[in-house]
């Protein structure tokens, strides 16, 4: 049958997957304009939901569809770096909360290692489970790299940095509302602290200058608990 | 557009070779933005060069976790095997790191404000 060679030729070829995803994107962020921008509507959770709906109901491994996925991961490296322009734009309120900045770092990164690891390790977590815990609030290179230096297992650091971002974006705005924190610089650092790029990206949906704090928060908890899990590591074990 | 993406891409270059020679834990794609920046400061005339893109680009910056996320799909059992603690650990953690640095950022802020405290 042809439709059937069709198929064949299409579920194999990067141009469908690459597609897929760009329309389930529009889908998820169409969903989440229409709805007036409500956090059930997360645009990040929709959208990852129709694509793993699609490649569970075709039976299409993983890394098929990230042959085709790959061109718009990519894309992580140079956005990364375009941070620098919300950034250079706010700088001024940056210069101004350098007290903020700091302090809020060091607390909410020390919050984020030994709450992790030491809640699993209460629940009699496996050790290796406890120990790939604890760079879960920081950007997935960095993070991986973290846990195989000090015993975890990288590839399930991974799937929990993606979890704790996406958990982070999805209650981080609800929360603020419930603590009355309506400061956009204080929100957007504590997006892109806790939950790094993922949170990072919900900031941006609040506004410019809670982009830039989030941004500005990824990069430095990265720094900072690189340097702060390998020493707190005789604590934690 | 092109001299916008040639220079982003030019800075995560500088920043991962700058990351491997030196072999710090920072990724490359932030010592690129950090590049990016100091090359604003200095000269201010980058800015109409690279704003529209970097603009598009972040204005669309869930998309490009999207590939990422997809992969928690290869994970399952993985996360089977231990999902009670995991889950617990990554909510109530998340949870906390949220409420702890909005509210200690907030706390600073409005005591420097009140002039109690150093900016």
């Amino acid at each position: 049958m042809i439709g059937e060679e069709l198929w064949v030729y299409l579920r194999q070829s990067p141009l469908l997957w690459l597609t897929v995803t760009l329309v389930a994107y529009m889908v998820g962020y169409g969903i989440y304009t229409r709805s007036g921008k409500q956090a059930w509507a997360n645009p990040l959770l929709l959208s990852v939901g129709i694509v793993i709906a699609i490649l569970l109901a075709t039976g299409t491994p993983y890394d098929t569809y990230f042959e085709g996925a790959q061109f718009v991961h990519f894309l992580l490296g140079p956005v990364t770096v375009a941070l620098a322009v919300p950034l250079f734009r706010n700088l001024a309120q940056v210069r101004q909360a350098l007290g903020p900045i700091v302090i809020a770092l060091v607390t909410g990164s020390l919050t984020a290692i030994v709450s992790g690891v030491g809640i699993a390790w209460l629940l009699d977590a496996d050790r290796q489970t406890v120990l790939s815990l604890a760079p879960k609030s920081i950007t997935t290179p960095v993070a991986m790299g973290v846990a195989e230096e000090i015993g975890g297992l990288p590839s399930l650091t991974a799937v929990l940095v993606v979890l704790t971002g996406t958990l982070g974006s999805v209650i981080a705005l609800p929360l603020f509302r419930l603590l009355r924190v309506r400061d956009s610089a204080a929100q957007g650092f504590a997006l892109g602290l806790t939950a790094h790029g993922i949170g990072t990206a919900r900031a941006f949906t609040v506004d410019d200058l809670a982009g830039s704090f989030a941004g500005l928060a990824m990069g430095l908890n990265a720094l900072v608990t690189a340097i702060f899990v390998p020493l707190l590591l005789p604590l934690l074990s | 557009m092109l001299a916008a993406m040639t220079l982003l891409l030019a800075c995560q270059l500088a920043g991962e070779s700058l990351t491997r020679l030196l072999q710090l834990p920072v990724p490359g794609p932030v010592f690129g933005m950090i590049f990016l920046l100091v090359l604003l400061v200095l000269r201010r005339s980058t800015l109409a060069l690279v704003e529209p893109t970097a603009d598009t680009l972040l204005a669309n910056l869930i998309l490009m976790y999207v590939p990422a996320c997809v992969g928690l799909m290869a994970h399952l059992e993985t996360l089977e095997a231990e999902w009670l603690p995991i889950a617990v650990a990554v909510a109530a953690s998340t949870l906390l790191t949220l409420v702890v640095t909005a509210l200690v950022f907030r706390w600073v802020s409005g005591r420097a404000v009140r002039g109690k405290l150093p900016a």
